[in-house]
């Protein structure tokens, strides 16, 4: 009388009913982005836009690329508009978070081809400070992966770079701008090792722990540099790294100046990149750091010391932080300004949940928010309509455009911001 | 490898969870112990690993005495343990989580991670433990998980496994894979160390069994000429009475109906397939099923916790597929969560305040914006009492409590309510036997007043002995229905309903 019935009652077909209201409002977002982008940037724009590729000395010369602005705006609102349509008609699940990266990109473009339209740009010189301006974020970003990838939360990165800064000012005015550095990366481990004491051993709270952090460095250099610095010039006059063109790939056009004609510190950064990827997914001690920061306790149980792997990492990150503060001051303009960092730090930790916990999405993401960075730098060159306090929000509104619509659900380590206690 | 235990002494605070217990763990023969809840096995077997370090006694290998000072060394001396909550790293694959903490390595510290597969699959081969060494923890069903476990302990080469509670999450089929696995590595010589709530299972598979209570050691026996009710006696110092009564079955109106309901997985996948369900009150329907079959969702679902894709929920007349949880509450629907250290206790809130996590605002316990201290502790001793539940106080946390204890708690705050709807899942998950009898007699009373209960169990037995009705879930779908209310329900019919193959008409 027992019947089988067929085994595959129900095959696990996917319904997605948030996805297809998620598709729906970013397609209208697109396509209202497609009406502003030709109500404005292109109704407004006359004349062409002409961008660099090369400088006047480069061995290999590219032509200059020139793109008539109005009819080119156009094009790219009717390409949004488009894209938005379908994503409001067709729904399609992974591919709104798609959609709407290659909308702002192309909103980004049509907005610089307006501003530059009946001038000239370069924008290999964009690239450049791009790269530059990169820098701080991905350390930074770096600093706080490899303390959340062992469990603490670090969001002292702030101060961690600002007392480099300060640190590589002060003593490289001193010792010279090796000494500096050196310096730097050593108050940097110093904070770490104060987070990791403060968190691990003493279990206070993560969050405040680095506030904490945050407004003492703030408060100390703050200090310092308006009464001391300012009374003694010399102390605040440190030298500064010049760029170093590699041979040859120095020479490549766009890709050469932006990566391979630059300071110790652009190197150090996609040096730190390669180092913390091979050290984090494939050496034996970064398995152990994960392992750390996602069920501390069966770390314990297979006689790893839980709060050894978090000292160390969260002090090695601080010093990574520590380089990363003296590119503001070594790497550029050789002097300490008060909170000169300007909440890179926590720029940084955008870039770290954009880049999704993984060195080289760091690096991307860090790309991204030092474009938005150098980009207002340079518009504020070109005299457009935009008053320059708007222009210098940019990479703040790009930080918020990007951790609320495009990072979506990250998956964070999941020991994130609790003390682990033995018995 | 014969390890003795001499003496033992465990002090947590005021808690003395072990006290001068000996034990004598031999090369080649499974040892059984068997003790009530809280009775401190897991302590021993923590401090056996290295985890914890005992107040007084030693711990002799093979005639010499050694200290732990962590798990390494325990791992060093060949003792490895499988601990209740498993200690797998859910984002990690297979072979990673086996490897951690005696890396293969290259050079420059490089992970040599296709060693390490290889040696994991070689282990596979030798125990007949097969698992994929990429596939992610994760992924994989808890029976798989478990196999993991005891390769990750193999690799260290251990000569004593400790096994606590590892049936405590297998289905019925798992368990005797398992212990064909178990056989085999006593046979291989290994000393083995198994602890189970499950009677049948330690009489079946153990060569030796030792009892503990109250931190102490209450007996030892021979699996040969003892019978469970011997054991049981032995465990709780009481018989315990492994039958249910129940009253006549008296249904009444309909209280709970679940109409086509259909419940996604986050991934988007359909966990629970156009269901539709009646629960009257006075009746006790049970749903049974091979974990991972969409019960947990249905669940979730009825109670508040995720919402449907399509259907409706209906209670006491009215509608509250959209109601919220606390509006459920208040309408008089109790909850007893699957995963009572995820969703059933917050583990550092004092016992006293998980008491009180579904109450607090009520004019019992509260007058305005403000709540009455003494009155949640001295309503949460009285509960405590009640229940049983080991604890030195109700300012005691939560996750102090042993795993059973914990339950106990989730039990207790749900079933002193006054409720009308008793929606349960797993109820008495790693409950001893006295308590599982005293739970079961908890839930058949609510039944008797009149009140209306929905639970699920993965344990076969369970559901027989307790439900009206039963329902088997297959696939996301109710593929079979049996009336209990009218007399035995064939165990094998069930059971086979429960793999997939249903019967046209209901026995
Ligand atoms: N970390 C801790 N802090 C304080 N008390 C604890 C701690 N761990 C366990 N205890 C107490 O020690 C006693 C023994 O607990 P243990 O976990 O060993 O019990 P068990 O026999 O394994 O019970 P179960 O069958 O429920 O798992 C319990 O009373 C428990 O409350
Ligand atoms: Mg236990």
């Amino acid at each position: 009388m027992a019947s089988t019935i067929d085994a595959n009652l129900a095959p696990n077909r996917p319904i997605n009913v948030q996805g297809a209201r998620r598709a729906r409002v970013t397609g209208m977002v697109l396509i209202g982005l497609a009406i502003f982008v030709a109500g404005l940037f292109g109704l407004d724009a006359a004349g062409d836009a002409t961008f660099r590729l090369s400088r006047p000395n480069d061995p290999f010369a590219l032509p200059n690329l020139v793109v008539p602005a109005a009819p080119f705006n156009y094009i790219i609102a009717a390409v949004l508009a488009f894209l938005g349509a379908r994503l409001f008609l067709r729904g399609g699940g992974k591919w709104a978070t798609l959609s709407l990266g290659i909308g702002l990109a192309l909103l980004v473009i049509a907005f610089l081809v307006w501003a530059t339209a009946g001038k000239s740009f370069s924008l290999t010189g964009m690239l450049q400070a791009t790269m530059v301006r990169a820098v701080p974020l991905v350390l930074g970003a770096i600093t706080g992966m490899m303390c959340e990838r062992v469990g603490v939360v670090n969001i002292a990165i702030e101060g961690m770079l600002l007392a480099g800064a300060f640190t590589g000012a002060l003593m490289g005015s001193l010792l010279g701008g090796v000494g500096g550095l050196m310096a730097a990366i050593g108050i940097g481990g110093l904070f770490g090792l104060i987070l990791a004491a403060l968190v691990v051993t003493y279990r206070m709270d993560q969050i405040i722990a680095g506030v904490v952090i945050n407004l003492f460095v703030l408060g100390l250099t703050s200090y310092v540099s308006s009464q001391v610095l300012a009374e003694h010039r010399y102390l605040n006059n440190a030298p500064v790294f010049r760029a170093y063109k590699i041979p040859l790939l120095g020479d490549i056009p766009v890709i050469g100046p932006m990566f391979f004609n630059q300071n110790i510190f652009v190197y150090g950064a996609l040096v730190m990149v390669a180092v913390a990827t091979y050290y984090l997914f494939y050496t034996r001690m970064g398995l152990r750091a994960r392992s750390v920061g996602e069920y501390p306790r069966a770390a314990d149980t297979l006689g790893i010391n839980v709060y050894r792997t978090r000292y160390i990492n969260v002090t090695v990150a601080g010093m990574i932080a520590g380089f990363g503060g003296a590119w503001f001051t070594l790497g550029s303009v050789g002097r300490f300004d008060e909170n000169m960092t300007g909440g890179r730090g926590f720029i940084a930790l955008a870039a770290m949940l954009f880049g999704r916990y993984h060195p080289v999405g760091a690096l991307m993401a860090a790309l991204v928010f030092g474009f938005a960075d150098s980009m207002q730098q340079k518009l504020a060159l070109l005299q457009t309509p935009i008053p320059s306090e708007f222009l210098a929000m940019a990479p703040y509104i790009a930080t918020i455009i990007v951790v609320a619509g495009v990072v979506g659900r990250t998956r964070t380590p999941a020991a994130g911001g609790k003390p682990y206690i033995k018995e | 490898m014969d390890v003795v235990l001499r003496g033992i002494t465990k002090r947590f605070g005021p808690v003395i969870a072990n006290a001068g217990i000996d034990l004598d763990i031999r090369a080649g023969e499974v040892l059984g112990l068997l003790g009530e809840n809280g009775a401190g096995k897991s302590t021993l077997m923590n401090v056996l690993c290295g985890l914890y370090q005992p107040d007084e006694g030693e711990i002799v290998i093979d005639g010499n005495p050694v200290t732990f000072s962590g798990p390494g060394e325990a791992i060093e001396a060949g003792i490895g343990m499988v601990h209740q909550h498993f200690m797998l790293v859910p984002v990690f694959t297979v072979a990673e989580n086996v490897i951690l903490g005696i890396e293969p390595t290259k050079r420059i510290d490089y992970l040599d991670l296709a060693t390490a597969r290889r040696q994991v699959r070689e282990i596979g081969v030798q125990y007949g433990l097969d698992v994929d060494p990429d596939a992610l923890i994760e992924t994989l069903p808890v029976g798989v998980q478990q196999r993991v476990e005891i390769i990750k302990v193999l690799f260290r080469s251990a000569d004593v496994l400790i096994l606590d509670e590892p049936t405590a999450v297998l289905t019925p089929q798992e368990v005797e894979e398992f212990f064909g696995i178990v056989r085999s590595l006593r046979d291989a010589g290994k000393a083995i160390v198994f602890i189970t709530h499950k009677l049948d299972e330690i009489l079946e598979i153990s060569d030796r069994i030792s009892v503990l209570r109250g931190g102490r050691i209450a007996g030892h026996g021979d699996p040969k000429n003892l019978t469970e009710e011997q054991l049981a006696e032995m465990m709780v110092g009481r018989p315990v009475s492994f039958e249910v009564q129940k009253a006549p079955y008296k249904p009444g109106a309909v209280l709970l109906e679940v109409q086509n309901l259909t419940v996604l997985r986050h991934s988007g996948e359909v966990a629970v397939d156009d269901v539709s369900l009646t629960v009257r009150s006075g009746e006790i329907v049970g749903i049974a099923g091979v974990q991972g079959n969409g019960q947990s969702a249905l669940i979730e679902a009825i109670v508040g916790l995720r919402r449907p894709a399509a259907g409706a929920i209906l209670y006491d007349g009215g509608d509250i597929t959209r109601a919220s949880v606390r509006a459920r509450h208040a309408m008089g629907i109790a909850h007893i969560p699957e995963d009572r250290q995820r969703s059933g206790i917050i583990g550092d809130f004092t016992i006293g305040e998980n008491m009180a996590l579904n109450c607090y605002y009520e004019a019992r316990y509260a007058s305005g914006p403000a709540i009455n201290w003494p009155d949640v502790m001295a309503g949460a001793a009285r509960y405590v009492a009640d229940f049983d539940v080991r604890t030195p106080s109700v300012y005691a946390k939560a996750y102090q409590l042993s795993g059973g204890n914990q339950q106990k708690l989730v039990v207790a705050r749900e079933l002193t309510r006054d409720t009308k709807l008793l929606i349960a899942a797993q109820p008495t998950r790693g409950l001893d036997v006295g308590s599982v009898e005293y739970i079961h007699n908890r839930i058949i009373d609510a039944r008797d007043e009149g009140d209306g209960v929905l639970f699920m169990s993965s344990e076969l037995d369970e559901i027989l002995a307790l439900s009206d009705r039963i329902l088997v879930m297959f696939k996301g779908r109710i593929i079979a229905e049996f009336d209990a209310f009218k007399g035995p329900v064939d165990r094998n019919a069930v059971g086979l309903a429960m793999a997939g193959s249903a019967p046209r008409a209901a026995a």
